[in-house]
């Protein structure tokens, strides 16, 4: 079983609650082994705190699978760390090397404050989606699937756009804490498909309104969160929502 | 035999749920309005319970621990969900599908629940599909399936690796609706520590509110657990971290029985324990056992790199124990195989503990395929293993991606390397045909309950049944009760049984912060863990489930007495929400082992060493133990056994042969 022996300082920040000033910990951690997760090098560092009877540092995170969407956190200045594609609880240790400091922030945005140490709440987000982010449709009120065929191409455009995962990456690598890739990945993946038609410019509305109400930043196309998002959720998303908000006051009698 | 009434209706078994649907009871609009129901867990089973009942008008409120209905662990589910479309006409249909997943669960489920479960199947995809779920598709516009383990037919409709993330989503969205409309009340990042019961009813919870540490009492005229599996109770499983049986036992506690807790699905394709800081594994979609074959060394001990391996020198054992499902086995038997060869010494990588599970000669089938559709009919195998390569990367980027990212090996070179690992649990809550527990106005729905999967789940039927138990048979089952409770008022939770439930839950949390041991929580998780796999795991046999039994009474003993729990009650505070779990996880282990103690027969996910074919399969035992062990709690963690004699009136019983 591995061992490993990589030293690290890490300087983590620790808030104890909303209402109180927070600040970077540094703490050395020895023995690391580069085929932990960067969440089990976390747990061996909690591990290390109890052990002392201090407080462990509490973070967001729960299938390590890198789909659920939980796990949040800003590593050395980039959220989810410095690879690619990849969930802080994908991310692995062999991504470091022995005597690297590395330094670990929450989430950043005023639309996600800081709930506890590394733990912010995100909460913003499901409002924006209950304001439009669905199909209304009742349990029960469904044709057979088969009686609609959508076109592959389309079929997996849309399902490119659902991979999004909710985690709040876009925002927070975000200068004006946009929520703008968030929001147009969902906008996009309905709008793609036949049966998100008859909502489609209520939606963009509906939803647009929301995310500004929430206190998210507007966009600058600089193009941050398309290259932080773990999933690879693309700009073009952007594009459609701001063409489908514009078309919206033309082409749709409802105004939201 | 039976001593607990299942609430079957009478009737032929194709008739049964069309006859009760149109005969049960129904609530009028205007009482539904004041009718309240609470749920718990908002994966698949709770959050299209949640939104399909609030669509037909009762009061929600719906719970869950994370900080959005959307990160419920159904959203790890990778590779698909079956239903009898018959849309490749390949014969399927829903007897098919019906007696597939009896045979699969190795005749110890229910006829009437998954004949229900096989009718209602082809009503999810159009749900879903109606919902905006993307599904894969053909280049015709219509969806695609494909294959899983334990069946002939392709059945399983998919979206890429992601398949449990689009359906929950979809789920997610039509719950956030109900949200948006005022309709569902939804608390996050409360986690339900007791059930309330009046009368014999529940009555309602007593939730945390896990970022202030305040308690909650909540009134429901009825209670919805849709709490998922206890895989955890094995420390490291393919479950999220969070995933805990804390809801369903104390369920349990008050009166709610357990059934077959013994009955856990290890899966065969994982990422093998790579050291002792692993914290989870993760799963390897069975779909890939489309296009991977399975295969170790044909010599012990052999240190070879996977590419060194001649042909001939490779040992394709499923293939050749089973040619007739071939890699295709159903999961406990495909696990139970690679343990075989792994403890015969065939084992590869440095730990000796996994297989190959090997894309070469798949890859290069496609690449032909592919060169042939462009003209190339004699592509060079560069050529071939190149476009291959594109067609493997469509069906399971994701997860080969992962696979990358976790073990540094790249796998579309080299073969993978996997071993079983604990992955979904068939026992449960035992809930009757209404799927009501034996607490009057507690439900139990998805994998929380024990109902459709007997001894053992076939893949991609874990998400059919949570959304079929959610959207189509809980919203009708319940009315059947609420029916008869619309002259009850909301109860005021200043009632005394919300104060002793509520004193309950606090009298748990102070214990736990004033112990200030010396262990933490995790150091007793992990030593439950290890107690469970090794003598409640893969393998179990008489002996070592009564050691095991000993030593989880020695490890609760030492728990309550040394967990150090750092923090405050009354703040955001994750090391006492886990203590509070593996307090549970441990009482359950116990139980877990009585009942594959008590159980003398193997029988799919429960593998008992003395009861065994000569070839080494499982060997049932109809005559005594084709019966539903539900377990019912009493004062000083002991449990009593009731049964609930299985009878099959439709299918003939046999020995499971998948050759």
């Amino acid at each position: 079983m591995s061992t490993g022996n990589m030293n690290l300082t890490l300087k983590v920040w620790r808030q104890k609650n909303n209402n109180t000033k927070g600040a970077l910990v540094d703490y050395k951690l020895a023995d690391i082994s580069p085929d932990m997760s960067f969440l089990e090098m976390f747990d061996v560092l909690n591990e290390q705190l109890i052990n002392k009877g201090e407080e462990p540092v509490v973070f967001d995170h729960d299938c390590r699978e890198g789909i659920c969407g939980m796990c949040s956190m800003y590593i050395n200045g980039r959220p989810h760390g410095p690879k690619d594609l990849v969930t802080t609880c994908q991310l692995h240790m062999r991504s470091f090397k022995d005597g690297d400091t590395i330094v670990v922030e929450p989430w950043r945005a005023a639309a996600f404050p800081v709930v506890k140490d590394l733990t912010v709440d995100r909460s913003a987000f499901d409002r924006v989606i209950a304001a439009g982010g669905f199909i209304s449709v009742n349990t029960g009120n469904a044709q057979d699937a088969n009686n609609l065929p959508i076109p592959k191409m389309q079929a997996d455009a849309a399902f490119e756009a659902a991979a999004c995962i909710g985690c709040g990456a876009c925002v927070a690598t975000c200068k004006n804490a946009s929520a703008m890739l968030f929001v147009s990945a969902k906008i996009s993946q309905l709008a793609l498909l036949p049966q998100g038609q008859p909502e489609r410019y209520r939606r963009v509305q509906s939803m647009v309104a929301q995310m500004d109400a929430e206190g998210f930043g507007n966009c600058t196309n600089t193009g941050a969160c398309e290259a932080e998002c773990p999933k690879g959720i693309s700009l073009e998303n952007i594009a459609r929502m701001n063409r489908d908000f514009a078309s919206a006051k033309f082409v749709s009698e409802e105004t939201v | 035999m039976s001593d607990i009434n299942s609430n079957i209706p009478e009737g032929e078994l194709t008739s049964k749920w069309t006859k009760y649907k149109s005969s049960v009871p129904l609530v009028n609009p205007s009482n539904k309005r004041t009718i309240e129901v609470i749920i718990v867990g908002s994966g698949l089973a709770g959050a299209s319970a949640a939104a399909t009942l609030a669509e037909m008008g009762y009061k929600v409120k719906c719970f869950c621990f994370q900080d959005s209905p959307r990160r419920a662990h159904s959203i790890a589910a990778q590779g698909g969900i079956n239903a009898a479309k018959n849309y490749q006409n390949d014969g399927d249909s829903v007897y098919r599908l019906f007696y597939d997943t009896i045979k699969g669960g190795d005749y110890r489920a229910r006829e009437a629940n998954v004949h229900r479960l096989a009718e209602v199947s082809a009503n999810i995809i159009d749900q879903c599909v109606a919902q905006g779920v993307p599904l894969a598709r053909e280049y015709g516009g219509l969806l695609d399936n494909r294959s899983f383990g334990g069946t002939q037919v392709q059945r399983t409709f998919y979206a890429a690796g992601q398949t449990g993330q689009q359906l929950l989503l979809g789920a997610y969205s039509a719950l956030e609706r109900q949200i948006g409309m005022g309709k569902v009340e939804m608390y996050t990042r409360h986690e339900m520590l007791e059930v309330v019961k009046i009368d014999g009813k529940a009555r309602g919870i007593i939730a945390r509110n896990l970022i202030t540490g305040e308690i909650e009492r909540h009134f429901g005229h009825a209670v919805v657990l849709g709490t998922g599996g206890y895989g955890n109770v094995f420390y490291l499983s393919t479950n999220a971290m969070g995933s805990n049986v804390t809801a369903a036992w104390k369920a349990h506690k008050q009166g709610a029985y357990f059934a077959n807790p013994c009955y856990t699905q290890i899966h065969p394709t994982c990422i093998p324990v790579s050291g002792d800081h692993q914290s989870k594994l993760t799963l390897m979609s069975e779909s890939l056992r489309n296009d991977g074959r399975i295969w170790v060394p044909k010599k012990k001990d052999d240190n070879r790199k996977a590419s060194e391996i001649p042909e001939d020198e490779r040992d394709y054992y499923l293939e050749r124990r089973y040619p007739a499902f071939g890699n295709l086995v159903p999961r406990d038997v495909a696990s139970r195989a690679a343990k075989e060869r792994c403890d015969a010494g065939y084992g590869v990588g440095a730990s000796k503990l996994a297989v190959y599970l090997d894309f070469k000669a798949n890859t290069e089938r496609y690449g032909k395929i592919e060169a042939a559709k462009a003209g190339n009919h004699n592509p060079d195998k560069e050529t071939c293993m190149r476009l291959g390569t594109a067609v493997i990367k469509e069906k399971y980027g994701n997860l080969f991606d992962m696979y990358a990212q976790i073990t540094g090996e790249n796998p579309y070179e080299t073969p993978m390397r996997i071993y079983p690992a604990v992955h979904y649990t068939m026992g449960g809550l035992w809930v009757d045909y209404n799927l009501m527990t034996s607490v009057p106005g507690l439900y139990c729905t998805g994998e929380a309950n024990f109902s459709d999967h007997g001894a053992n789940r076939l893949g991609a039927s874990a998400l059919m049944q949570g959304l079929a138990d959610g959207y189509f048979v809980l919203p009708y089952t319940i009315g059947a009760y609420l029916s008869k409770e619309i002259s009850v008022k909301a109860i005021p939770t200043d009632h005394p049984a919300f104060v002793e439930a509520e004193a309950r839950a606090v009298g748990i949390l102070n214990t736990l912060v004033n112990i200030k041991g010396t262990k933490s929580v995790d150091h007793f998780h992990k030593r439950l863990g290890h107690i469970m796999w090794e003598k409640c795991g893969m393998a179990r046999n008489e002996k070592g489930l009564n050691e095991a039994i000993q030593e989880i009474r020695a490890l609760r003993a030492e728990f309550w007495s040394d967990v150090r729990v750092p923090g405050v009650v009354n703040e955001l505070n994750p090391e006492l929400e886990k203590a509070g779990r593996v307090a549970d996880f441990i009482e359950l282990g116990e139980l877990m082992c009585i009942d594959a103690l008590n159980r003398n027969e193997s029988c799919g996910g429960h593998f008992r060493e003395e009861y065994q074919t000569e070839e080494g399969e499982a060997l049932r035992d109809d005559e005594n133990y084709a019966y539903v062990a539900a377990w019912e709690f009493k004062e000083g963690v002991n449990f009593e056994l009731h049964k609930e004699e299985l009878k099959f009136e439709n299918i003939k019983v046999a020995q499971r042969s998948y050759k």
